[in-house]
């Protein structure tokens, strides 16, 4: 029992975040080491960097005129395909997810179900996109097919994963209310799952496909198709006004995904 | 010591909360204010310490009139009013004695305050504030593990080491049971008297308020309707501030509830 | 009314007719479009390569098994550069967009009609573009290595981190603000003491949630030249060396896994 006189007169301390005082300071002490030594060995050439800045500046400049007209061809031939890539790994990416989903819900599968859809998610979500662009561009050869696979394959691990957690918090007692009308296995997801998940499942993909697009302006750079071929090329040869064009259009198109699926999901929910 | 000359607040949506409303509070007295939802009790109070900018009118603290003051200005005259809260508004994931010695940021610069380095002065104060409410025990607590009453009284250590003049109370028991109810009502009654402040007390219990204070303001649409001791609130008041309703059997509890009280 | 007569008996249908027409066309169009989509894409494709991939992934497989495990000496400082890049990156990007978010959260804007557009333009712009965009960009400007993998890093997670603190911040309770500022504090001490505990488990989850992405993120900087383990990926892919390949593969495997446990972890025990 601490009484008013024990407490008058004495300073008083916050009471730290983490109680044990070793553990505080070694977890201070070691990050403080941590930084010191990654900062040592982070070798900043800085004549570089300055002769960099000069450089920095034109292409901030460059931002003020982009140059939308000399590689048009190349940019829109880069766009549409990118675009393209998008659309159609999205449309199959989703298809695939879905069944999955339902396959990786310990509430909808059997165990081994469950256990064979959980492992195809780990394998996608761990492996990154432009890996498994690499490898699919050593399979199949240049092009956007190896684009398409990469997207729909990343979407795969997404979506499941996203919409499974979903279908797994749903609302029991309104699926079972299906089941109990001697619903069969199809018509019970049909009317107890899926109209709990659909708002979901329309935010979701929405979001992915904009993951997805932004994701298909890289793929160009290990050569699996769309418009990073060209943007790659343009910051090569310092055309960095086509740079900034070629970002622009980017900025400009997920921005537009965005306020698109911000209307949708309102709709939906 | 608190004086509102013809103060008038109009929201941007056109809603006149209220209506040139005109009130002298003389040191040391407490008042409650009693009134519908939407009367404007609240607005009133947010009014004075300006946490809603009044449309026009005046507001005097003592001899100084607080609309037209600057920002800074306004904060040191708004350490002179303490107010409490409806929903305690304690810093929930800070301690307990962080949240009392918040009311001294208005004296402690930012990087004091900052590293929670109060002057030794303070630090006595805010134990003492928290042993005469009970709680001492609680002052490196998290204010989020506190009970409903324990967090108002943190709230009123909070408001008095302003060391203010005056206490604005905006509902403090609408979110408690009846039994704290009381005893948060009659501590804010209790301190304020120990300490000479002058208070408004924003309720919407008539009962507890007729309990514990010296004068009631009732409030409708915005405009007093009502100003007097509490034993002049007569049904035939209320029904003015209130509308229609049977008032008998809200007065006679009353009645019974405070022999209980005063034992 | 989706109720018609139909030979004197009400039929009753989800939807109206106009209704279920718009439906099918809206699915023709998507149909279409997907078809078109496929036909631009298998155009570009050359069929032959596709039909012999199972005999090249059997190949490429056989060539990469088993891993060079002895390579695994020359991984070191990859590896720590890795984790310098991610490291590093997120505390640039996290010094940088807590202003940002501040700029850009309507209760704390100082002003919604210039700041907060401009906050939400920068928050837009550095999250469309993927950080390998952000490192070539950087390499074209300072020149390679982990440098540039730093700072495009950092870049790329400011949008990221800003957005997601400047929704915390909208959502924090005004009643805590309003109390503190009642008490006469100055606009940096209601930051303080109001807002910022408000907002501090949020921006902890965020931290270790975007430093679990930048691991993944800084394992491919490489590619371009930005430092890290994607260099050796790199430089192995160009002589075709497939063992080494498959052990960077692993490693990068490994990484991300233990940074996604790491992150699980950190994030368990701060909420």
């Amino acid at each position: 029992m601490t009484t008013l006189d024990q407490k008058l007169g004495q300073p008083w301390k916050k009471p730290p975040f983490i109680q044990r005082a070793w553990l505080r300071w070694g977890l201070l002490l070691g990050f403080a080491a941590y930084l010191i030594a990654a900062f040592l060995t982070i070798e900043v050439n800085w004549s570089r960097v300055y002769e960099g800045l000069e450089r920095g500046k034109q292409f901030i400049l460059a931002f003020t005129s982009p140059d939308f007209v000399t590689r048009s061809g190349d940019i829109w031939e880069g766009m549409l395909e990118s675009i393209i890539m998008t659309v159609a790994a999205s449309v199959i990416g989703i298809a695939i997810s879905i069944p999955i989903a339902l396959g990786a819900a310990r509430n909808v599968a059997p165990l081994p179900v469950y256990l064979i859809c959980r492992s195809i998610i780990a394998i996608s979500r761990a492996l990154q996109e432009i890996i498994v662009a690499i490898l699919l561009v050593a399979i199949f050869g240049f092009g956007p097919l190896a684009g398409f696979l990469t997207l729909s394959f990343a979407t795969i691990g997404f979506l499941s994963k996203l919409l499974a957690e979903d279908i797994e918090s749903m609302d029991r007692v309104q699926a079972e209310a299906i089941k109990a009308s001697g619903a069969s296995w199809l018509q019970w997801i049909n009317y107890g799952v899926q109209p709990q998940v659909m708002p979901r499942l329309i935010g979701l993909s929405m979001y992915r496909i904009d993951i997805n697009f932004r994701e298909s302006a890289i793929l160009g750079l290990v050569g699996a198709g769309g418009i990073g071929a060209t943007l790659n090329t343009s910051f090569d040869r310092y055309e960095y006004d086509t740079a900034a064009a070629i970002l622009l259009i980017i900025i400009v198109i997920v921005m537009a995904l965005e306020y698109l699926s911000g209307i949708i999901r309102a709709r939906v929910q | 010591m608190l004086r509102l000359e013809k103060l008038v607040k109009t929201y941007k949506t056109g809603d006149q909360a209220l209506k040139a409303v005109d009130l002298d509070i003389p040191e040391g007295q407490v008042l409650a204010l009693i009134g519908p939802s939407g009367a404007g009790k609240s607005t009133l109070i947010r009014c004075i310490n300006r946490l809603v900018e009044p449309s026009s009118g005046q507001v005097y603290l003592g001899e100084t009139e607080l609309t037209g003051l600057s920002s800074g200005a306004l904060r040191r005259e708004r350490r002179r009013m303490g107010m409490i809260f409806q929903e305690y508004a304690l810093v929930e994931r800070l301690t307990v004695m962080e949240n009392v010695l918040s009311g001294r940021l208005g004296y402690v610069g930012f990087w004091r305050s900052f590293l929670r380095k109060y002057p030794q002065k303070d630090v006595d104060e805010a134990f003492r504030l928290l042993d005469r409410v009970g709680l001492l025990e609680m002052a490196d607590k998290r204010a989020d593990e506190l009970s409903g009453g324990q967090r108002q009284r943190v709230g009123i250590c909070r408001a008095l080491i302003q060391d203010p003049a005056l206490l604005l109370v905006d509902e403090p028991t609408a979110s408690l049971d009846p039994k704290t109810s009381r005893q948060i009502m009659r501590l804010i009654c209790e301190l304020c008297k120990e300490r000479g402040l002058a208070a408004i007390i924003n309720i919407h219990d008539v009962a507890l308020a007729q309990m514990f204070v010296q004068r009631v303001i009732g409030l409708r649409f915005g405009a007093i309707e009502f100003d007097g001791p509490p034993d002049a609130l007569t049904p035939d008041v209320l029904t003015t501030i209130y509308g229609e309703e049977d008032w008998e059997a809200t007065i006679e509890s009353v009645d019974e509830e405070d022999l209980e009280v005063a034992e | 009314m989706p109720v018609h007569d139909w030979k004197g008996q009400k039929v009753w249908q989800l939807r109206t007719q106009r209704e279920s027409l718009a439906h099918w066309v809206m699915w023709l169009v998507g149909v279409a479009i997907f078809a078109y989509c496929w036909q631009q894409i298998s155009q570009a494709t050359t069929w032959a390569f596709v039909w012999d991939a199972p005999r090249i992934a059997g190949d490429i497989w056989t060539r990469a098994t088993p891993p060079r495990w002895e390579y695994i000496t020359q991984l070191g400082e990859p590896i720590w550069d890795t984790l310098n890049i991610a490291t590093m990156g997120t505390i640039i990007s996290l010094i940088l967009a807590v202003p940002v978010a501040f700029l850009a959260a309507r209760n704390t804007t100082p002003s919604a009609l210039f700041i907060r557009p401009i906050a939400l333009l920068i928050i837009v712009s550095t999250r469309s573009i993927n950080s390998l965009i952000w490192a070539l960009l950087l390499i074209a400007i300072i020149g390679p290595g982990v440098f540039a993998g730093v700072i495009a890093i950092a870049i790329r997670s400011i949008g990221f981190c800003a957005k997601l603190l400047y929704e915390a911040i909208e959502e924090i309770d005004e009643t805590q603000v309003e109390a503190i500022t009642a008490t006469g504090a100055s606009r940096w001490q209601v930051m303080a003491y109001g807002i910022v505990p408000q907002i501090l488990p949020a921006f902890a989850g965020i931290a270790v949630f975007r430093w679990d992405i930048n691991i993944r993120e800084s394992t491919v900087l490489g590619l371009v030249g930005a430092g890290g383990i994607g260099l050796q990926l790199s430089a192995s892919l160009n002589i075709l060396a497939w063992p080494q390949v498959a052990l960077i593969l692993l490693v990068i495997l490994a990484a991300v896994v233990i940074s996604e446990w790491v992150s699980a972890k950190v994030r368990g025990a701060i909420i």
